[in-house]
């Protein structure tokens, strides 16, 4: 397969080109703007549209419209953009839409900064809006991740009627990689028992809706969506498992940080020390049977991430909290180095 | 192995297209590779610097912390990362721009006068293609057939015209 170089934005945006995406509408803002630019260029060469809306509020709102068509959707944006997004997502979710959401992530909270960041953690897989209701969540940690990752994205949120979410960073987006691209045969769903795109005169017209203002039946629709997500964590969830075997010490860590703690679990089997890397591709579902096959051996635990700590408490729910788990992290926009990750595995190592 | 680059300079001195064309030579040779710009307010002028990664093993952090090779185009960034540099690597600068002291005596320094030569031969702004020059003539990093294709593959069509100038840029570069 032929090998490209791409920047990390430029190649989601690619990537959703290909997964059959005919809609994108977004708003610019650092560091992912390289993405929305990519398809300004590219969409209506590929028969879609883009549309750079007045706010972000607004481009969410227009996902929904295209959506509730649908067709293939998608915004883009970075950590204070997907905060203004919350609303629109929450509606999304609350009218079975697929929809693919684009995070980027830098440092907040407030505006935070513009470097790299993972602190959305929590945003994403808890409350990326009001009410009861997930996304799928994909954490890549390379450029060409990035890509498989779309595509799987658009997939899983036109199988399951909801909306699925790229967490990616600023490091992330920023960079160049070489990179494949697969060939993609957009899976035709059938969504002609939904979606409301036009009846003439000859169906019942189709209803999108979020509202249900007799509390049994807004309970039933989101029972019936809860049994969703149970088939969801059953079968959805992926994790890349490094040396786990026979290690002492498991570094667990997910997106760009992975990468430095890899290099750093490298850096400690070079010195005789058994490290090895948990790295779950899903933060929504939560890999817990991997993690747990992972953590087996482990004597201890070690989060590693570009925030305060936002995955600990799911590391310790999916191991019961049956060994000890330690979290060393930076946040800001300040990005680990191996060096320091290594320091950690040695200073738990050293006290097991 | 892996070989870690740093490229850094003032913004507009091609500091990201020079790593550009390193990471390109790295896909022509089927390396693995990154290349990870600074980005931000200093790409609007101040200090721009750009990490590059080459390796056989898939790249793990692609941020350069402590490079292999270091090509520093102006005082600021030299001053800044000369100390960073691996023991045994190599350090490359622009000697128009930079008074240096090579106080470390564990790397090698490649001074090359990159701007005075770039104005000489009229080629305004390939300082920067100047250094690569020097870089694959002192290093076994890259051949220049490869650097060439590199070059190639990055120079955009609407400037085709220009890669003629670039691989004149590369040859002063390997014969000062």
């Amino acid at each position: 397969m032929e090998r490209n170089l791409m920047k990390g934005n430029e190649a989601l945006a690619e990537a959703a080109i290909r997964a059959g995406c005919k809609c994108f509408f977004g708003y610019p803002i650092t560091p992912q703007t390289e993405l929305a630019a990519y398809m300004a260029k590219r969409m209506h060469k590929a028969g879609g549209v883009f549309l750079q809306a007045e706010s972000e509020i607004a481009a969410i709102n227009m996902v929904l419209g295209a959506a509730s068509t649908g067709v293939r959707a998608m915004t883009s944006s970075s950590s204070p953009g997907i905060s203004l997004k919350s609303e629109g997502v929450s509606y999304i979710a609350g009218s079975d839409l697929p929809a693919v959401i684009i995070n980027v992530q830098r440092g907040g909270p407030g505006l935070g900064g513009i470097q790299p960041s993972q602190a959305d953690y929590w945003q994403a897989t808890k409350a990326l809006g009001h009410g009861d209701f997930q996304l799928i969540v994909y954490a890549p940690a390379s450029v060409q991740e990035m890509v498989d990752f779309v595509v799987k994205a658009f997939d899983r949120a036109d199988k399951y009627r909801m909306p699925a979410m790229i967490l990616a960073d600023g490091l992330l987006g920023q960079m160049m990689e070489p990179v494949s691209f697969p060939e993609i045969n957009p899976d035709a769903y059938d969504k002609s028992s939904w979606a409301a795109n036009g009846h003439k005169n000859k169906r019942e017209h189709h209803i999108i809706n979020s509202l249900y203002l007799k509390p049994d039946e807004l309970q039933n629709s989101i029972v019936e969506r809860y049994k969703k997500y149970e088939i969801i964590k059953e079968t959805e969830t992926d994790a890349e498992l490094y040396l786990t075997e026979d290690c002492d010490v498991l570094v667990c860590a997910f997106g760009a940080t992975a990468r430095v703690a890899k290099s750093a679990v490298n850096d400690a089997r070079a010195q005789g020390i058994k490290a090895g890397l948990f790295r779950p591709k899903t933060l929504w579902p939560f890999p817990v049977k991997e993690l747990n096959e992972a953590a087996k051996n482990a004597k201890k635990l070690l989060s590693v991430e570009m925030s305060m700590g936002q995955m600990v408490d799911d590391i310790k729910l999916a191991i019961n909290c049956s060994k000890p788990v330690e979290f060393f992290g930076r946040t800001g926009g300040v990005i680990p180095t191996p060096v320091e990750v290594l320091g950690e595995i040695k200073r738990i190592g050293g006290t097991l | 192995m892996t070989t870690e680059i740093l490229l850094a300079g003032f913004g507009g001195q091609g500091v990201l297209f020079a790593g550009k064309i390193l990471a390109y030579c790295g896909l022509m040779d089927s390396k693995e590779l990154s290349w990870l710009p600074s980005y931000g307010p200093e790409m609007r002028g101040g200090t721009a610097n750009c990490s590059v990664c080459i390796s056989d093993q898939p790249i793990g952090s692609p941020l350069v912390l402590t490079p292999d090779i270091l090509i520093a185009m102006n005082q600021p960034s030299f001053d800044k990362f000369v100390s960073e540099v691996r023991p045994g690597g190599k350090v490359f600068y622009d000697s128009t721009l930079i008074e240096a002291e090579q106080t470390r005596t564990d790397i090698s320094y490649f001074p090359i006068e990159s701007s005075k030569l770039a104005d000489d031969n009229e080629l305004k702004g390939g300082s920067n293609i100047i250094l690569l020059g020097k870089v694959i003539k002192e290093t076994s990093l890259f051949s220049l057939e490869t650097m060439k294709k590199g070059i190639e593959k990055v120079v955009p069509a609407s400037k085709a015209h220009l890669i003629g100038n670039n691989f004149k840029a590369i040859e002063i570069g390997m014969n000062n």
